[in-house]
């Protein structure tokens, strides 16, 4: 039980990294997938090549390959960054994937007879997209966006296999020092908790103040 | 009567796969008058008025707009869609904006208009479609046939040179139908350049130019509205109106 008061510095370190990791990776995550999914009904044929390139790719590989991928691959071309730069880039781009066909999903659910109305009314593809398609899109996604946040949220948790500071990393600590497994776990437990809620309770707010009212 | 054609077809064909919707059609619309087109389900009659602004694309033919070719899909074409208004069968409001907001949103946009004034012109538009108590609400909390007015002020916003109406009264309840129709009977004796496809046999008597029947994808007969109620010229419509005017 006094896992958590001895070593409280180790878990609040470990927590704070898992919260940086899904908080960076949450922000590139949402402006890719926003952008590949502007991409994949555009009406351009080598933008929606690119975006369903993209989603196939990430959705359908594992992320710990994606991991290796990033970490052993991109210093080989000469790209060295910090570990943790790493892995919010493979965290954000893999999440990309899956925050873009959410988005896609949503500008499905808007009745096709709105962006006629808006084409008709003279409005450009943009202008019918900002205006008219995207606002109800958005309505419709923030239940699906926020489950895959805390999806990366939990993710987060392969980046501590590459030696990044992270939350579940620390059970190794505690556990060579010689405290309960199961105490330790508990705490991390916790730890994401708070972190998964917390984004929970976030877009709960979010659909309340934009919801679709039915 | 055509003294100055607005809209005009000519040789328009287009295929859905292998279906033939529109076979060679020619159709002539002159400044201020109406022209309603009926005819079975699946002759072609919502396809030819989504042709007139593109909302369809047609295979082969020309359509023109006031001497104007219909462009590609581009600025030049929002441009030319500005000038065309076009009222749906299933309203599409748009959802998340309030009935003025609706109203004023392609005025601000497109027209470049300022907020204020595109409100008040909006304001006016409601007053005449007699909508002016209903404007901070959403198009969910309306009636069919208060949306399907407050479609018609969206597009006179913006001073269209002509108004597409795609069967504008057939997702209405009855006792509905006839407000809308008193507004669209309004516009015509205004001098609205009108193409109305449309079931209402009554509104075809009373406001239109010319009767355009449609079967197969093809225009049939395109006569003034007596005669072609009275003593229709093909089997197609005698047929037709055999089987709609006995109830």
């Amino acid at each position: 039980m006094n896992v958590l008061t001895d070593n409280f510095h180790t878990y609040a370190e470990g927590f704070l990294g898992t919260l940086e990791l899904t908080v960076y990776s949450s922000v590139l995550a949402l402006v890719l997938g926003f952008l590949m999914a502007s991409f994949r009904v555009a009406p351009v044929g080598s933008l929606r090549i690119f975006g369903t390139a993209w989603v196939t790719v990430l959705r359908n590989t594992p992320l710990t390959l994606l991991f290796f991928a990033v970490l052993l691959g991109l210093p080989r071309f000469g790209l060295v960054l910090p570990f943790k730069v790493f892995a919010v880039l493979a965290l954000g781009c893999y999440t990309s994937a899956f925050v873009c066909e959410a988005l896609r999903s949503g500008i499905n659910t808007v009745p096709r007879g709105q962006g006629e109305a808006a084409r008709s009314l003279g409005m450009t593809f943009g202008q019918t997209l900002q205006l008219v398609i995207l606002p109800q899109a958005f309505r419709s996604v923030i239940p699906p966006v926020g489950s895959t946040l805390i999806a990366l949220a939990k993710n987060s948790a392969i980046a501590g296999a590459f030696s990044v500071t992270e939350l579940l990393g620390t059970y190794r600590t505690l556990s060579e020092l010689g405290y309960n497994i199961v105490w330790t776990f508990v705490w991390i437990a916790v730890g994401y908790l708070i972190i998964t809620l917390a984004i929970s309770a976030l877009f709960h707010l979010m659909e309340r103040a934009w919801g679709v009212a039915r | 009567m055509a003294v100055d054609p607005l809209i005009e077809l000519r040789d328009v064909n287009k295929y859905y796969g292998e279906l033939h919707v529109l076979q060679d059609v020619d159709l002539t619309v002159g400044k201020g008058e109406v022209v309603v087109v009926i005819g079975p389900s699946g002759s072609g009659k919502s396809t030819l008025c989504r042709t007139i602004n593109r909302l369809e694309t047609i295979e082969s033919g020309t359509i023109t707009l006031d001497g104007q070719p219909l462009p590609q899909e581009g600025r030049a074409l929002a441009k030319l869609r500005a000038e065309v208004g076009m009222v749906f069968q299933s309203f599409n409001l748009f959802a998340h904006k309030t009935v003025l907001q609706n109203v004023s949103l392609a005025q601000i946009k497109v027209r470049g208009r300022r907020k204020d004034q595109a409100d008040r012109r909006s304001r006016e538009l409601l007053d005449r479609v007699g909508l002016s108590a209903q404007a901070g609400k959403y198009p969910a909390q309306l009636s069919g046939g208060q949306q399907q007015r407050v479609a018609i002020a969206r597009a006179l916003a913006m001073e269209p040179k002509a108004l597409l109406f795609d069967e504008p009264t057939s997702a209405l309840d009855p006792e509905m139908i006839n407000e809308v129709l008193e507004v669209m009977r309004q516009l015509a004796r205004d001098g609205m350049t009108m193409v109305v496809v449309t079931h209402e046999m009554g509104f075809a008597r009373s406001a239109a130019n010319r009767v355009v029947f449609m079967a197969d994808g093809r225009i049939v007969e395109d006569r003034a509205p007596e005669e072609f109620f009275t003593a229709p010229r093909s089997d197609r419509a005698r047929d037709f109106l055999s089987k709609i005017l006995k109830h």
